[in-house]
Formats: structure tokens, sequence, C-alpha cells
């Protein structure tokens, strides 16, 4: 076990370096990709490194980019596309959803399109409604993609090998402010893969079990440690891949706490932790659970700009903290 | 500062149209200059997209509108904003996120809109505006408003379908429309070189059925001329036009940008080709305004930005309470 502490960006350039070097048919591209080192930083210096026939600058044409890595993948190659954010995925969304999506089932299994989608998404940067959305949702609800929600270097970097190496469209949403900061642990050397579709349990209580996604799981994780302090024990499970998505776990620990509470950034109506919620309902675990599942989302709102309203449209720590307390002591 | 009229004419015309033409581009720098200050002192959140530089286009399209004629604009739209006679002070308010800014402290830099002077709105999605400009001018259309709608957008949004679409519209629907484009040369690190494999923006025009027109983008009269011909066109029920104007940003893409993609040596030689000293030499060498007066138009706009930006830092913050309610408009009953 290594000790590098790296960033989301890095961990996330480490995966697509280490998938170029294996297949010389995986490439990436993207606004922006190249000499600027992507919008984030995220591609860095694989320009340089890779020259500019495996990092594709691309025009300002989302639509024509995915549907041209669509295109591709079903031609031999394994395209990464970067789109600069999850939010102008808007533009593309027929290759997503319509082509991408359907290829391998419409026709018969005749062809399949192993196709990386990476965008960053999520709010806290004030760059407002239409640069701030978490889109899982969208993509969740589409059969025939999966859906990766990292929430840390380590996941990240293993996800995203096992993504590219899936003979399926991925879109793998990375949350922005998670990019510059390090996780809590190392980032492995290597090139192992972090399977799509298994939960991980991030820590184990009996008190309270929080099904949290992306960068959520590092907000409830404090409040995790927090708590702790006090004798208050929870389990934080980060599903990591929300499709497909792995509830085992969660009716394991269900059945030892009694008590649920899903987090995530995104709107309540219609978000994807309503599945977990959903799931949840009809298992046979249910019936140990003492108290109402509670749910945490953002607004039903879009993202607004200042940050005192941003900060009101999301859950913050102090929120979850004090929504997690709430339901163990009000319920016992 | 109320509104103005706007509709000024040619930039020459006379004392009055080359002060206005000054004071607005002077307007906007300052502006610009003021928000990266602001940026800088670690008053203002998120991100911004400056025009110092791309002055002249804005004001020279915008001297042959009228109030009510419309525009959409972009992510680097504060110019837009200003040159359609913006309140400047609602303006950086709502870059502070305060109560009384644009859109109440919920859309910030890139979403400003000002219904009172026909902006439709700065956009966040690159060629979001184009079809918007379009159903706008069809709407003048429909209701016979003798409006125009004007998009404002860049290079880069011309490689979106959105361009091709709404140009599409524009021509066989013969919309009184202005497909304006200020060609800076870059959309981010992308070089008009590198995203598109033809020399002249403009010959777009042809494969919609529309008249593409070049012009240098840092020269106001040179603008406002051609946009005045495209306003009448459009006007006369003769169809939409495309712009092409040449200029150059000389600040980043945005806050984060290190300016890889280009060299120190480009920069400066656009730097040299200021839309604004451009303007004073023609307007003192035309006797429309002297240097005294060119001095004191200056001034005039330092001081204006000055009191908006003090009016605006005093004002209240923008208040969550209100975020739940605002997503609708209420049905009427
Ligand atoms: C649909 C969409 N794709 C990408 C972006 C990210 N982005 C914002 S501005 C920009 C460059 C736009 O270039 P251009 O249209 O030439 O305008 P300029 O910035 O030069 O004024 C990019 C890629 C976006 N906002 N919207
Ligand atoms: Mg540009």
């Amino acid at each position: 076990m290594s000790d590098r502490m790296l960033t989301m960006a890095e961990a996330v350039r480490e995966a697509m370096s280490i998938a170029f070097d294996e297949r010389p048919e995986v490439f990436l591209l993207g606004e922006d990709v190249g000499i600027y080192g992507g919008a984030f930083g995220v591609s860095g210096d694989m320009y340089h490194r890779y020259g500019s026939e495996r990092v594709l600058d691309t025009p300002i044409a989302e639509l024509g980019i995915v549907g041209a890595a669509v295109g591709a993948a079903l031609s031999g190659m394994r395209p990464i596309v970067e789109i600069q954010f999850s939010d102008f995925t808007a533009q593309a969304m027929d290759q997503i959803a319509n082509q991408a999506a359907k290829i391998h089932f419409m026709l018969g299994g005749a062809l399949h399109v192993p196709m990386v989608l990476r965008t960053p998404q999520g709010s806290g940067t004030g760059a407002a409604a239409q640069h701030s959305q978490n889109l899982e949702p969208w993509f969740a609800s589409v059969p025939g993609l999966k859906v990766v929600v990292p929430s840390n270097p380590a996941d990240a970097k293993g996800l995203l090998l096992a993504s590219i190496d899936d003979p399926n469209p991925v879109i793998f949403l990375e949350h922005k402010l998670l990019y510059k900061i390090p996780g809590r642990d190392p980032v492995p050397e290597g090139s192992e893969r972090i399977p799509l579709g298994v939960a991980k349990v991030v820590r184990e209580g009996k008190d309270l079990t929080i099904v949290a996604t992306g960068i959520m799981v590092n907000k409830s994780y404090e409040v995790c440690e927090k708590l702790a302090a006090e004798g208050i024990s929870v389990t934080l499970i980060d599903p990591r891949t929300i499709s497909p998505l792995d509830m085992q776990p969660v009716y394991e620990s269900v059945e030892k706490t009694g008590r649920l509470m899903v987090v995530q950034e995104g709107p309540a109506h219609a978000g994807f932790i309503n599945e977990v919620i959903a799931q949840m309902a009809g298992s046979s675990s249910f019936g140990s659970l003492i108290a109402p599942i509670k749910r945490l989302a953002g607004m039903n709102i879009p993202i607004p700009y200042a940050p005192q309203l941003e900060k009101a449209a999301v859950p913050q720590i102090e929120d979850i903290e004090a929504a997690a307390r709430e339901i163990v002591k009000n319920w016992r | 500062m109320s509104a103005n009229p706007l509709l000024m004419g040619h930039p020459l015309a006379s004392t009055e149209n080359a002060r206005h033409a000054l004071l607005y581009m002077c307007r906007i720098r300052k502006f610009e200059e003021a928000v990266e200050d602001l940026f800088g002192r670690g008053m203002m959140h998120g991100t911004m997209h400056l025009s110092i530089g791309q002055e002249a286009s804005p004001t020279g399209m915008c001297m042959a509108l009228t109030i009510q004629d419309q525009i959409t604009s972009t992510h680097r739209g504060h110019g837009h904003c200003i040159a359609k006679g913006a309140d400047l002070t609602r303006m950086i308010a709502e870059l502070l996120g305060k109560e009384i800014g644009y859109c109440g402290g919920r859309g910030g830099s890139m979403h400003i809109a000002d219904v009172d002077t026909g902006n439709l709105g700065a956009n966040g999605v690159v060629g979001g505006g184009i079809p918007i400009a379009a159903g706008a001018a069809l709407a003048s259309k429909m209701m016979k408003k003798g409006t125009v709608a004007v998009s404002f957008f860049g290079d880069g949004a011309m490689n979106e379908g959105a361009f091709h679409e709404a140009a599409n519209l524009a021509a066989i629907w013969n919309l009184p429309m202005i497909l304006f484009c200020e060609n800076n040369k870059y959309g981010m690190s992308s070089s008009t070189e590198k995203a598109f494999a033809i020399d002249n923006l403009a010959d777009r025009g042809k494969g919609y059925g529309i008249p593409g027109i070049n012009v240098n983008g840092n020269d106001v009269v040179e603008v406002y001329e051609a946009a005045q011909i495209a306003v009448d066109r459009a006007k006369k029920g003769d169809g939409p036009t495309l712009i092409i104007a040449e200029t150059y940003r000389w600040k980043g893409h945005s806050r984060s940008d290190k300016n890889l993609y280009r060299t120190k040596e480009e920069i400066e030689e656009w730097r040299l080709l200021d839309p604004i000293p451009k303007f004073i030499a023609r307007a003192i060498k035309e006797k429309k305004l002297t240097q005294e007066q060119c001095d004191a138009i200056q001034q005039e706009a330092t001081d204006a930005i000055v009191a908006a930006v003090n009016e605006a830092v005093k004002a209240k913050a923008a208040d969550p309470a209100g975020l739940l309610d605002a997503v609708f408009k209420k049905v009427s009953a």
C-alpha cells in the first residue's frame, strides 16, 4: 500500500494515462483538453505526453463530440469524452440517451459502445444555474447507461479504469469541488480496477445508516466523525456506481441500525437517492426500520449564484449533522 | 442612472453621438476593470469573463438599435448589457449577490437580463441565445412589432448546432434578426484556425442564404455602419444578416486562464489596436469632440462606475428565504 495522497484531478489523470499506456485505442477528446489541460486541469500535461492525436481538442460542439465518440467506439476505438460541464451534456443528449445507450440492445447485440463520458458536476463554485447541476438522475433513468459517481481520488482511479474496460457507455460524474482536494485515503500505484456495481462501506456503526453520493460522502463522513465522539456510531455507505446499484450493504446495515438517512446534493424531487428509498421500501429489510427514512437533498430550485443563496440550496454539513442527530434521538 | 433611449445613430453624426460612443465604450472598459478589481479583492464569487478590448462591437451595434429592439447575449455579456443601456448599479449589485441586482443575486455575471432595455439575457451556454433571438425575431414578425432581434455570440459558438439551426430558421422565415459574431479569435483555448476549416467566418452566411459581412470590431464607426445596414434590411422585411466583427479579448478567458494557447506578443499587438483611443483620434479629427471633452467623458465613465460600486456594496444581500417561491411565475387566478 502506498501513501500517495492525490487529488481527484490527479487520480483521474493517472487512470487515463494508465489506460492510454495499456491500450492504443484509448483516446481523449473534448473542449480545451489539449494545451489548456482541461477547464479543471484534469487532462493536465497529457497533451504533451501523448500528443494531439490522442488528446484531441475539439470545437465547442457537444453533440458532435459525443456522436464522434459513439461512432469511434462502434468502430474499434475506446474514446474518453470530456464534457466541460455536465450541464452541457444536454446538448449531446441525443447521442447519449438515444444512440449510445440503446445501440447494443436495439441492434440485437450486433454492436456495442465502449465509451466513457467524464464530466464535472455540482455546485459550490458560484457559477450559477447553468454550470452547477447534479444530473445523475438524467442518466440513471436511461437503461443502457452505467453511471459512476466517485467521491474520492482512490475510487475515481479504480472506477475510471474499470469504466474504460467496460464494453458499454459509462457516464462518469466528477464533483468539481473534489478536484483540488486530496482524499482521505492514499491512491494505490498500479492499475487495479474497482468493479462497477459494488458499493463501499466507508465506515461502520450501529445507530444509523447513511447512504450518500459524490461530495455528500465527504460531508457525511465529517458528521460521522463528530457524532462518533459523542457515542453515536454511523454506517456510511457510498454506492459509487448508481447504475448498476448495489443495495446489499444497505440492507445489511439497516438490519443492524434500524435507521436510514439518504443524502444527495441534487434536488430531492425525482432525485436518484429516491431509488435507494424505493428499493429499501420493497425489501425484506424494510421491517428492520424503527424510524421513518430521512431524505436530505438539494432544494427543488436551480442553483443560485450568490454564495449565501448557493449554500442554502444544497445540504451542508450542519444540515446533515442536525438530521442525523434528530433521527437517532427521536427514534429509539 | 436612467436608461438611455438609444437609437443614437452614427457615432460621428453629432457631438452628442460621439460622446455616447465614447462614454459607452469607456463605461464597459471601466466596468470590466472594476469587476476584475472586485474579484481580486475577494468581494465577488464565481467566475468572470471580461470583454476588455472588445468594447466597440456592442457599442456600435447598439447605437443602431432602439430600446425596444431585443438582444441576446453571452457569458461575456457585460458589454452588451451596458451598450443596450442597463443600469450600472444593478449590474454590479448582481455580481455582488445583492437583492437589488438584476437577478436578485440568483443569476450573477452570466445571467444578467434587463427587460426594460430589450436585453433578453446573457447566457451560460455557448450558443444558447442564438435560437432564442430567432424566436424573438419570429415574435416580432408575427406581432408586427417592427423590432429586430440581435444575437451576440462568439466565434466558438458558431460551431454549436444551435448556431446552424437558428441561422437556417432565420433565413427560411426571413426573420428580422442579426447574428452578431464577436470573433475574438479564440473560444477559450481553441483558435479559429483550429476550430474552423474556413478562413472567413462570414462565408458561413452563404450556406444559409444570409449575407455575411466582415467588420473591424475594434472600430465603433465601422461596426455601427454595418449594423445600420443590417437593421434597415431586417426592418424592411429582407431578413437576417450575419456580421463578423473581428476583435480580441485582452484578458484570459475566465479567471483561471493561464494563456498557454497564445503568445504575449499577440496580446500586445492587439492592445495597440485599442478601440477607445482609435475612436478618440477619429472624433477629434472630425471635430466632433475635443481632447478636453474626451478626457471629461472618460472621467465621467470612471465616476459612474465608482458610484455604482459604492452604492451596490452598501445594498442588502440577497435573502435565501424567497428561493422556493422564485422558481415559477405565479399562475394568475
Ligand atoms: C454549450 C457550452 N459548451 C461549453 C461551454 C464552456 N465555455 C464557456 S465560454 C467558452 C468559449 C466560448 O468561446 P466564444 O463563443 O468564442 O466566446 P468568447 O469566450 O470568445 O467570448 C466555452 C468553451 C459552455 N459555456 N457552453
Ligand atoms: Mg471567441
